[in-house]
């Protein structure tokens, strides 16, 4: 029945920008943002809240900018490359932040993040600071393509990544790695009693959760054509954050869903007002408080060894 | 030497700034247990007050000493307004809860408070600089500098002692002791922990407030000053020890000598330096200098 | 003369000053049943953390099997073979009993794989097997948080015995068991132990249980090793009467 469900959605999605091709370009954006959420939903399992995982998502769109400056103009080089460099950059910071549990890793990650930021704004020779990169139209296997159809191209390609992403993310946590990682949240004590080292299940996460973002990011660069450093910016971050929370139901399904609704719903918003922050904020502590089930097993407190 | 006053004297007034973004956040913590991610924005509400009031005092043709007051007050009003409010309703409802949950409701705060700031003071730049052009400027050894830094070094100063004073010698400071001690044991003599909880949560309100409220007549104000600050609050906790004071104070030097020394030798570094200094601080002694690491008993 | 597995030698460790291991040298002895009793908050359950690795000595060392394991950390210790059940259960509360043990057992034989699943037949078979051998086969769907506190006990030892330990360690098996159901655990647990080879340590404070079931006893008392033998001797020590005995 599930299935039936998502593949009916799928094929919906698929057929959508037909009837309206403005959706063409807001459901890249969903999926790409969906990708980046999943991301942070994957450490959500252990209980772990990153609100700078924007910072993947910047530097893998910066990643397909610099190498299209450096003269790589195939689509999927681009893609598998800035994508590669991204899990590099989240083997890195990870290796750093996985010590760190609650909020020293939340406030970690948003430290990182703003370096990355101040970095991208700041380097005006290299990164054209607050204006960004362009991000021309790439090639496919030698193909020149016009800019209508790599949209059109870019629109199906990812809604094919979605569906065999979120199957191999989905395998990922039904996998004995993936258990562990949501067993993190509620002993690690027991987990390095298991003889698990826990840094390990953590920085494979990490690592899972950038390449998500970066997937994320890259396909977002490709369809704006540019990246600028609001990408990485810390509220961008925040609005990762509320996709995974809303999703904390469906799983990775969950994570496109809430995805796809809060970026139809930017779209019909930004029409009458310009307070998107409040809006996510407030649907933020709303989720929270109102509706526990959207944050699965976040709102049971971990464990408390009590003697 | 006299390159040295210069470099001490802006390392020791922008280190005061600092700790008045940070001491609040770890006060805070302290008490309530709570790291409120939303810390950040009553500094840049603070100062946005500030300069309003500032500016309405100029345009008027008042008293220009007034503004000194009027920093006061502003810092005053958003403790009053925005402290009781936030601390009653949202983080109240957060109490026993996992941290996960704290972060996530917190944050959300976050984005409302800053959006709501561009919505009321809009997002152009604020400058007012009367208090800093009413106290002059002195030398020592020939170098120039403005009072206005050796008074923002004294207010660090007095904060510091005061609270000090406030913990250690007077009945609040006894009551909150016991709530951080155990609060279940103080409720059961009869404290009002809501109402230290409160108090508290006002008090670092009151005193991020004033740090920005502050730091109008030297660096104004503008859009995004709240997370910058937030990130700066959490680092300089973070090296010090979340909830210890004057490990707050200490780390605010430290965060200070690092930017200062940045800006006079590496200065397209200036916006990273704080947080360099704290990822080799963390990397040596993970939870921050006068922090402990707190084991769970099996 | 059996040969020791564990050896522990001249163990120091205090807390804010006080002593919680004065010089303590044990031997835990190949294929035995070892009991370890004393007064409550002697400091039983350190010694458990002293020979996992959760406490580090002041000073002093431990072998096992001959080689030094002073300093390692508890997941080091557990890849060599000490498993280890908790006096508080610890669980991974919010998944399935049978998750908690295909985790176990998937953390035994290699936790490597993103691709196969968690649940493949035979681990779950191996699973339900141990849950059956503990009594907890009508349970195994239940999420743990849920279980009772005697269950949670149970499935706690479970989880180690799926590590498949030479050595295991057990902290207060019995207690938050009912009295009816403690022997027949005991019973379980025994004939477990015998089949596979386990040799185990058992912090227990029901003297009935050590009595019948251990096959020397270790006083423990303010940080030291007060008197040591079989049970039937060491229960008619007068000082044991009169510190552990008496108040346990």
């Amino acid at each position: 029945m599930r299935a039936i469900l998502l593949i009916g959605a799928i094929f919906a999605i698929v057929v959508a920008p037909m009837a309206a091709p403005w959706l063409q370009f807001v459901l890249t954006m969903a999926i790409a943002k969906g990708l980046a959420a999943l991301g942070v939903a994957v450490l959500l399992r252990a209980g772990m809240i990153s609100i700078g995982h924007a910072m993947f998502f910047a530097a893998s769109a910066y990643g397909v900018a610099f190498l299209a400056r450096g003269g790589v103009s195939d689509f999927g080089l681009l893609l598998v490359l800035s994508v590669a460099i991204t899990g590099l950059a989240g083997a890195v910071v990870g290796a750093f932040l996985i010590r760190y549990r609650a909020i020293f890793f939340a406030m970690l990650n948003l430290a990182v993040s703003m370096v990355f930021y101040a970095l991208f704004a700041k380097l005006y020779g290299v990164t054209g600071g607050t204006d960004g990169m362009t991000i021309p139209v790439p090639t496919m296997f030698g193909i020149v393509l016009s800019e209508p159809t790599f949209k059109a191209i870019l629109f199906y390609g990812s809604v094919a990544l979605m569906v065999v992403v979120g199957l191999a993310v989905h395998r990922y946590l039904d996998s004995p790695l993936g258990h562990a990682l949501s067993a993190v949240h509620t002993n690690e004590v027991r987990l390095e009693y298991l003889g698990v080292p826990v840094w390990a299940v953590l920085l494979v996460a990490y690592i899972v959760s950038a390449v998500l973002a970066g997937l994320g990011g890259a396909i977002a660069g490709f369809a704006i054509g540019r990246v600028v450093p609001d990408f990485a910016f810390w509220t961008a971050s925040g609005h990762l954050v509320l996709v995974a929370v809303l999703g904390g139901i469906g799983g990775v399904p969950g994570a496109f869903i809430g995805a796809f609704f809060l970026e139809l719903l930017h779209t019909e918003a930004a029409a009458f007002t310009d307070a998107w922050n409040l809006i996510v904020g407030a649907a933020l502590i709303g989720v929270i408080m109102f509706l526990p089930k959207g944050l699965y097993g976040l709102l049971t407190r971990s464990e408390v060894s009590a003697k | 030497m006299n390159a040295i006053i210069p470099l001490v004297l802006d390392t020791l007034s922008s280190a005061a700034l600092i700790f008045f973004a940070a001491v609040g956040l770890t006060l805070v913590f302290n008490v309530l247990r709570v790291l409120n991610v939303a810390h950040g924005s009553f500094y840049s509400i603070g100062a946005y007050v500030a300069a309003s009031i500032c500016a309405f005092i100029v345009s008027r043709h008042l008293n220009p000493y007034l503004s000194f007051v009027a920093l006061l007050f502003s810092a005053a009003l958003v403790a009053v307004v925005l402290g009781p409010l936030i601390e009653s309703t949202l983080i109240r409802w957060t109490y026993g809860k996992s941290e996960a949950v704290q972060i996530l409701i917190t944050f959300g705060l976050f984005l409302i408070l800053e959006d709501l700031q561009r919505m009321v003071f809009g997002v152009q730049s604020f400058y007012e600089d009367t208090p800093m052009r009413l106290m002059g400027s002195s030398s020592i050894g020939g170098v120039v500098y403005l009072n206005y830094q050796m008074f923002l070094v004294a207010m660090a100063v007095i904060v510091v002692f005061g609270l000090r004073l406030l913990i250690k010698h007077s009945r609040l400071g006894r009551l909150v002791t016991a709530v951080v001690a155990d609060r279940e044991m103080a409720q059961s003599i009869g404290v009002d922990t809501n109402k230290i909880f409160i108090l508290a949560f006002s008090l670092g309100v009151f005193l991020a407030a004033l740090g920005g409220a502050l730091a109008v007549p030297t660096s104004g104000v503008a859009p995004g000053l709240g997370a910058d600050t937030m990130v700066l609050a959490f680092a300089v906790a973070a090296i010090g020890g979340l909830g210890q004071i004057e490990g707050a104070a200490l780390a605010a030097l430290i965060v200070a000598l690092a930017r200062v020394l940045a800006i006079y030798f590496v200065p397209s570094l200036d916006a990273v330096a704080p947080y360099a200094a704290m990822l080799i601080v963390l990397l040596v002694r993970p939870y921050g200098l006068f922090g402990a690491i707190t084991t769970r008993r099996i | 003369m059996s040969t020791s597995i564990l050896q522990v030698r001249d163990l120091h460790v205090e807390f804010n000053g006080v002593k919680a291991a004065d010089g303590v040298s044990l031997d835990i002895n190949e294929g035995e049943f070892l009991a370890v009793i004393g007064p409550n908050g002697s400091g039983k359950t350190t010694l458990l953390n002293l020979c996992t690795g959760y406490v580090r000595p002041k000073s002093g060392s431990i072998h096992l099997d001959g080689r030094a394991i002073t300093g390692l950390t508890p997941r080091a210790i557990t890849r060599r073979g000490v498993a280890r059940a908790f006096q508080i259960p610890q669980l991974f509360s919010d998944q399935s009993v049978l998750d908690n043990m295909m985790l176990a057992l998937a953390a035994k034989d290699g936790l490597w794989t993103m691709v196969r699943p968690l649940a493949q037949p035979a681990r779950r078979e191996e699973a339900t097997a141990l849950l059956d051998l503990v009594g907890l086969r009508d349970d195994k769907n239940r999420v743990s948080r849920t279980l009772p506190e005697g269950h949670r006990k149970l499935l706690d030892i479970a989880v180690a015995l799926a590590l498949k330990p030479r050595l295991l360690l057990l902290d207060e098996p019995t207690s938050g068991v009912s009295t009816l159901e403690r022997f027949s655990l005991m019973e379980a647990l025994m004939s477990a132990l015998r089949s596979r080879n386990i040799t185990a340590l058992f912090v227990e404070h029901d003297m009935d249980v050590v009595a019948r079931y251990a096959n020397r006893v270790l006083v423990w008392n303010a940080g030291t090793v007060m008197a040591q033998g079989h049970p039937d001797e060491v229960f008619k020590d007068e000082r044991v009467l009169k510190n552990v005995v008496g108040v346990a």
